[in-house]
């Protein structure tokens, strides 16, 4: 079942294009991680997609009622506001989803123990996990994350990409937009990379993750191995 | 504690209307009081209780109700605790309309044209704040478009008050904008009190939508919120329950500020619960200033506007204190 089907979306500041004639299916199953450098348009492509931005071109979501948008469609923004000091479980409530979902998405980010803490009392790295939970517990089939991992410990970048990983496995589909190549290597189903606007790779992690596409879409050479938990990428230095 | 909130809020404004009803320099009884104001017995203690204390308490109730009500809305809708009612420039526009109907004449000559007046201000601030913002405008927009819309209507009344012919004239003005509920009639009651409630309902409704809006205006739109829905809602709101507060009770200052600040600590800092409590708790700080202008000074006229800013202000400094201690 395709989930996220996007014709040709073009989002422009001005006249020059921000997102450019983009066209992507995702199917439930599917944990696609969106890479490209700062400025590739992956924000711009979620946001618009969402119908946030005004934009050229069709996506399904877009089109849909808000409330019915709601329930088809959870989003977790690049910019991590939490205005009052309101009480983690009660944050998380404010998805409306059921009380099954809110204390699965607590347990599932680790904060079972953080329930009635206020949540702008927190650490970044704690309301980060808060807000992925208060996404999670939307319980919807498709997930949009801008940026999920930033900001978390390697324990919580790590418990972050697993759950996304069996959310796609419950036959969901999960988005998120990721700088970390080798968590997307290890853990994405599939691979989305973006430059200037348009999708250049599409496809498994190990075939978009190759050195002609790291060397021309980031201008960085590096460290690549398979091991036996999965592929690693460090990035080590920059070519241009 | 948080269960019993509700409860004894509403039992504290309860209390504070009947003080209200029950003081006041004519010196009546309590037994006497209550029988003429719901038997009708005692011709002058009738007319002194229906006519003069009756419109004072239900409008320090509800002029009350409706700044704390806004304030709670307005800090909600644009996520800043500094945020007041006035901020979209409705309190100042109406003032501007009420002190040009007290330049004109129109007010002596017509006892509704004041409020009428400053009720056509608010309604013009509506219009213009809509028009300036735009219809996808953000809060920075709004913000700005209400600071401009403030600017340009108190520079329009400090020109009426330049212009005015004569001292009398321009005290007349300058008392009218420090905001008091004296004098009220039951006139004002009637014309005001309907647009209050109404645009207190109003408010009423965006306690969800404030609530997502906690996580910021991408993540409450993708939880199903229409933003431009919410916003029209909270401006109708605040134009038609400020602008309705300001026509019969002219600038009370401070109450919108300082009572979310007050309440939020006691609700869990929630905007759904936050709205109801702080309309009561605005009830009850504007009849307890309105029975201590009393108390206080039964011989002169000391203004309601100047007792809530003069305890309001150092209040919201220590608020400050507080908060800065806390942070530290």
């Amino acid at each position: 079942m395709t989930l996220l089907h996007l014709e040709n979306l073009t989002v422009r500041r001005g006249t020059c294009p921000v997102v450019d004639h983009v066209t992507l299916a995702v199917r439930a199953g599917e944990f696609v991680g969106l890479l490209g450098p700062n400025g590739a348009g992956k924000t711009t492509l979620l946001r618009a997609a969402l119908g946030l931005l005004p934009h050229e071109g069709r996506s399904n979501l877009s089109a849909m009622p808000a409330p019915a948008r709601a329930r088809a469609v959870a989003f977790l923004p690049q910019g991590r506001e939490i205005a009052w000091p309101i009480p983690v479980a009660d944050l998380v409530g404010l998805a409306q989803g059921s009380a099954a979902a809110q204390a699965r998405a607590l347990n599932r980010m680790g904060l079972d123990a953080y329930r009635a803490r206020p949540a702008t009392a927190l650490s970044g790295g704690e309301q980060a996990r808060v807000l992925i939970a208060r996404a999670l517990a939307q319980d919807t089939p498709l997930l949009l994350a801008d940026e999920p991992a930033a900001g978390l410990d390697p324990e919580a970048q790590i418990r972050c990409a697993r759950v996304f990983r069996e959310l796609a496995a419950e036959g969901r589909a999960v988005i998120a937009s990721l700088h970390d190549l080798g968590l997307a290597a290890r853990h994405c189903t599939r691979l989305v990379l973006m430059a200037q606007g348009r999708v250049v790779a599409d496809g498994p992690p190990r075939a978009v993750l190759s050195e002609a596409n790291l060397a021309e879409v980031f201008g960085v050479r590096g460290f690549h191995a398979e091991t036996d938990m999965g592929p690693v990428f460090q990035p080590l230095d920059v070519i241009r | 504690m948080s269960r019993a909130l509700f409860p004894a809020m509403g039992l504290l404004v309860a209390a504070l209307f009947m003080a209200s009803l029950l003081i006041g320099p004519a010196g009546l009884g309590l037994g006497q009081s209550l029988r003429a104001l719901f038997a009708g017995e005692g011709e002058a203690v009738v007319l002194v209780m229906r006519d003069i204390r009756l419109p004072r308490a239900i409008l320090g109730l509800m002029v009350g109700a409706a700044l704390g009500l806004s304030g709670a809305a307005m800090q909600g809708f644009l996520r800043n605790p500094l945020a007041e009612p006035g901020l979209i420039g409705v309190s100042s526009t109406a003032a501007l309309g009420a002190v040009l109907a007290l330049q004109t004449g129109a007010a002596a000559a017509f006892t509704l044209a004041l409020p009428m007046a400053a009720l056509t201000g608010a309604g013009l601030s509506v219009v213009l704040i809509v028009m300036l913002a735009g219809p996808r405008g953000g809060a920075l927009a709004l913000i700005l478009a209400g600071i401009a819309i403030s600017a340009l209507s108190g520079a329009a009344t400090s020109l009426v008050l330049n212009l005015s012919p004569n001292p009398f004239a321009a005290m007349e003005i300058v008392f009218w904008m420090m905001g008091s509920l004296a004098d009220r009639s039951m006139v004002h009651v009637w014309l005001s009190v309907p647009l209050m409630l109404a645009g207190m309902a109003l408010l009423m409704t965006t306690g969800r939508g404030l609530d997502a809006l906690t996580l910021g205006e991408d993540a409450a739109q993708s939880m199903g919120l229409s933003l431009r829905g919410l916003r029209l809602r909270i401006i109708t709101g605040t134009a038609l329950a400020i602008g309705a507060a300001v026509a019969v009770a002219g600038a009370v200052g401070f109450v919108g500020l300082v009572v979310p600040h007050l309440m939020r600590p006691l609700v869990g800092a929630r905007p759904s619960r936050l709205l109801p409590a702080s309309a009561l708790g605005g009830a009850a700080m504007l009849l307890t200033s309105d029975i201590a202008v009393r108390v206080i000074a039964p011989d002169t006229d000391l203004k309601l506007g100047v007792l809530t800013a003069l305890v309001g202000a150092p209040f919201f400094l220590h608020l400050i204190w507080r908060m800065r201690r806390l942070e530290a």
